[in-house]
């Protein structure tokens, strides 16, 4: 494959206008999604056709929200002007590196909203123009708008390296206030955002498809360890609610992650609960706008509270750990209901949680491993030679960067890095972040997940690595397709399916499968 | 255009102080008096202004950029400077940003070789901006001797370091060359390489162009023209004391070096070089890490219509009870 990183030889960017790709774009938002949550210009659209039906003074209504936004956020103001357009992020950007579209330099992608910006609200943009980097809000700026923030995973890794901390995710999140204003969502957010509203979770699984679900890894875990476990929903009084992203429930290799808990937590014997309608950890609301997010996200304190717990384990996700670290206790909070997280297992106190008294669940297991409180035999995980990858938002947003890696190493034998400059704080995106893992945009997520595809090719040639170990919903059913497409016979697995894999439970039978009923080493006569 | 129009700018701003202080009296005196008074006005006012602006902007939420290890459980190492969790913290992680741009130093540069992406160090744009940064500070400083009846010791040893070699009548500064080094290179780089030329503006060359204007006037004038020195040191004491003079035979290249100064203080508080006060209110930067710990309070935080739980249980009462849910309403 051979990417051209140089920009055209125009003199202008503002000169070339938008050129929408297939397969770089997401299909239109459903007017029945948008209706759900009332959302204006509810109606079907489609970015292909030439109307994009807007309502009247779509402008205004733009340039009113972006006032209002600069008055609300200090991020996004002080963004808009200290830009000196030294080029660090340029390259950083995984989307440009598999790409080498030049709007798609996190710098670039700003200024095509600061041009905006300056046009309307600086002195400069108004007299000089385009002299000044300024430009009018036309149709042909909305659409450039639409497609390219519609190509940022608000992954956060090009304000790594920005010398003033300008995150681009600050920028993205506001070109989509804005184009939400307008009724201008794709179907791909949308549709979960609508489900998890009305139904709980993204999938819109309902109730029972919830414990039909979980019925159905339950089987399997009884099949593997001859254990048959009793998970409990919407159980008031329960000491913990746990809640985890909903495609743990749905899709392999999630389910696996997700019969990890369960089997982690049957045998602790923890008092703990699932609830089906607070069944999602994940918040595509954030991909939509501030107040979506919120709404969202509301209902996971209301479900403990109402449940009485005393508080909350959090599953593997990365967004949604971006939500419950950044945004959750701001949103919805004070959780003054709830108690100091505190392991039963171990009594320790988890002071980092002490005012969300929401706590991940890797944090709570790193420290179970630590006090010696679970039986392991890592030889069972020893046909997988694993690498970890670090979520853009749990390792950006949160530093939940050590919890996973040392879990790994007391469940795996075979562990190594990639290299430096692609994990930790400068992990990569799975390619298909902030609700763009659809399948019209291919091109898109393929092209984004080289960078991190390559690191892991890097290791594969290097160590054999054969799993990619992650703690998010999204990278376990992003990466697998992008591990197919760059290099196959990579498996993504979550931490917690690596866990529970070694975990010797109390009274299990000689186990001769993993979670994925393939033959445990030295089991199958495959050694 | 965008290269050459500020370059044209700064050499018609130049001309023009040039030609002025050949002009009569009052002319001078606008050029020595009025224009640098009003410029520190406009700068200081105008610096103000802009930091209350933004100051007046809530930061509604907590969002640092975490480069580093969570506090967490004790026994894992806190990465205290990378991902702060209290304000003494994120005070030593500022520090390293404003005096070291640490995140800058970062920087890698991304290639693909042979159909693999290597990241190689690019530690170059780290260097010059450093260097720039600081030499500017350092000369800045150092002309403060201009404003001083006796020079305190501190100037002087400023200028025994930069002097150190002590070649040239009147001794050379190392920075003025390190100054014109870096500027160089900034320029060189924006106009060389095809990403930057894309991304850069005329508000990229323009404070480029008049900060080199403003190094060269002030290196011609120290070491080619070599303007009459008392009488600067005359005219600059005049002004910081409120009573302005103009001295005779300063020389013009000097009105030149001022007026390209007085321009950079007056353009200042309207460009991008505001970055100067912005970095410090950069909200990834400036936040601890510690929104689990300490509830952030948003000022607008406001109610929103959600889906209650009643609301879910009345949409799914009879298949939840199927399914043997406990609910609140039978």
């Amino acid at each position: 494959m051979k990417i051209d990183y140089t920009p055209p030889q125009t003199e202008n960017w503002m000169d070339k206008p938008v050129e929408m790709k297939q397969g770089n774009f997401c299909w239109g938002a459903k007017g029945k999604n948008l209706a759900a949550v009332e959302f204006p210009n509810a109606r079907d659209w489609s970015p292909v056709e030439e109307n994009w039906k807007l309502p009247q003074d779509w402008e205004g209504t733009v340039l009113e929200a972006m006032a209002d936004r600069l008055s609300k956020y200090r991020s996004f103001k002080v963004f808009m002007d200290i830009c000196v357009r030294c080029g660090a992020c340029a390259d950083k950007c995984h989307f440009f590196i598999g790409g080498g579209d030049p709007k798609n330099m996190p710098v670039l992608r700003a200024e095509l909203m600061r041009s905006v910006y300056r046009k309307y609200f600086t002195n400069s943009g108004k007299y000089l123009g385009k002299l000044a980097g300024a430009r009018e809000l036309d149709l042909g700026v909305l659409k450039e708008w639409w497609y390219y923030f519609y190509q940022c995973t608000e992954c956060r890794r090009c304000s790594v390296f920005c010398p003033y901390g300008i995150d681009t995710a600050e920028i993205t999140m506001m070109a989509r206030e804005f184009t939400n204003l307008l009724g201008l969502n794709t179907d791909w957010i949308s549709g979960p955002v609508a489900n998890c509203y009305m139904k709980g979770n993204h999938l819109g699984l309902e109730p029972h498809a919830i414990m039909n679900s979980v019925e159905g890894m339950i089987d399997d875990i009884e099949t593997i360890t001859g254990i048959r476990i009793n998970p409990s929903f919407n159980r008031k009084g329960a000491e913990i609610l746990f809640v985890t992203p909903s495609g743990d429930l749905f899709a392999d290799p999630g389910t696996f992650t997700c019969m990890g808990y369960m089997m982690l937590f049957h045998e602790l014997g923890i008092d703990y609960t699932w609830s089906t309608y607070a069944s999602e950890g994940g918040n595509f609301g954030l991909f939509t706008s501030n107040e979506m997010a919120k709404r969202l996200n509301s209902k996971i304190y209301a479900e403990a509270k109402r449940l009485g717990v005393k508080y909350i384990i959090g599953g593997e996700c990365g967004h949604m750990w971006r939500v419950l670290n950044q945004y959750m206790d701001t949103w919805n909070g004070p959780a003054d209901f709830m108690e100091v997280p505190k392991s039963p297992i171990t009594g320790t106190v988890f002071d980092n949680a002490a005012s969300t008294k929401m706590i991940h669940v890797t944090e709570f297991t790193a420290d179970l491993i630590k006090n010696g409180k679970l039986k392991l035999d890592p030889t069972r995980n020893d046909d997988l030679v694993v690498t970890y990858h670090d979520s853009c938002n749990t390792a950006r947003g949160m530093g939940l960067l050590e919890e996973p890696r040392y879990i790994i190493n007391n469940v795996c034998n075979k562990f190594h890095e990639m290299p430096d400059n692609t994990i930790r704080e400068q992990t990569f995106c799975c390619g298909s972040g902030t609700g763009l893992n659809a399948s019209e945009n291919m091109e898109l997520r393929m092209r984004g997940g080289l960078a991190r595809a390559n690191a892991v090719k890097h290791v594969v040639e290097k160590h054999g690595v054969n799993t990619l170990a992650n703690v998010c919903a999204i990278d376990r059913a992003t990466l697998s397709a992008s591990m197919d497409y760059w290099v196959p016979g990579t498996r993504v697995a979550g931490v917690h399916e690596l866990v529970a894999n070694a975990l010797i439970m109390t009274g299990e039978k000689e186990r001769e499968t993993n979670l994925r009923g393939e033959p445990l080493p030295g089991k199958g006569g495959n050694e | 255009m965008k290269v050459v129009l500020p370059f044209i700018a700064v050499v018609v701003l130049a001309l023009l102080a040039l030609v002025g202080v050949t002009m009569a009296h009052q002319v001078q005196f606008f050029f020595g008096v009025i224009v640098p008074y009003v410029a520190v006005a406009v700068f200081i006012l105008g610096f103000i202004y802009r930091v209350l602006q933004w100051g007046k902007s809530p930061v509604p939420f907590c969002i640092p950029t975490t480069c580093g290890q969570q506090k967490t459980l004790p026994w894992i190492k806190h990465d205290k400077l990378e991902n702060p969790a209290t304000t003494l913290q994120v005070v030593g992680r500022m520090l390293l940003e404003v005096l070291f741009f640490r995140s800058l130093f970062r920087n890698l540069k991304t290639e693909m070789k042979e159909g693999k992406i290597v990241y190689g160090s690019e530690k170059l744009l780290w260097l010059a901006g450093l260097v720039f940064h600081w030499t500017f500070l350092f000369i800045f400083v150092r002309h403060f001797r201009f404003f001083f009846q006796e020079v305190p010791s501190v100037l002087r040893m400023m200028e025994g370091v930069d002097s150190f070699f002590q070649v040239g009548a009147p001794l050379f500064y190392m920075t003025d060359a390190v100054i014109l080094g870096a500027i160089t290179f900034l320029l060189f780089r924006r106009v060389y390489l095809p990403q930057i030329r894309y991304i850069s503006l005329a508000a990229d060359f323009f404070p480029l162009f008049l900060i080199l204007g403003i190094a060269l006037s002030g290196i011609l004038m120290r070491y080619i023209f070599k303007v009459h020195i008392v009488a600067v040191k005359q005219f600059a004491m005049g002004l910081v004391s409120l009573s302005p003079i103009i001295p005779q035979g300063i020389g013009a290249i000097f009105y030149v070096h001022l007026f390209l100064i007085c321009a950079l203080l007056i353009y200042f508080p309207f460009s991008k070089l505001m970055h100067m006060g912005g970095v410090f209110l950069s909200p990834t930067r400036n936040m601890a890490n510690d929104s689990r710990m300490v509830r952030h309070i948003n000022p607008w935080n406001y109610p929103v219509h959600v889906h209650t739980y009643e609301e879910y249980e009345d949409d799914f009462r009879e298949k939840m009870k199927k399914a043997g849910l406990p609910v609140e309403k039978e």
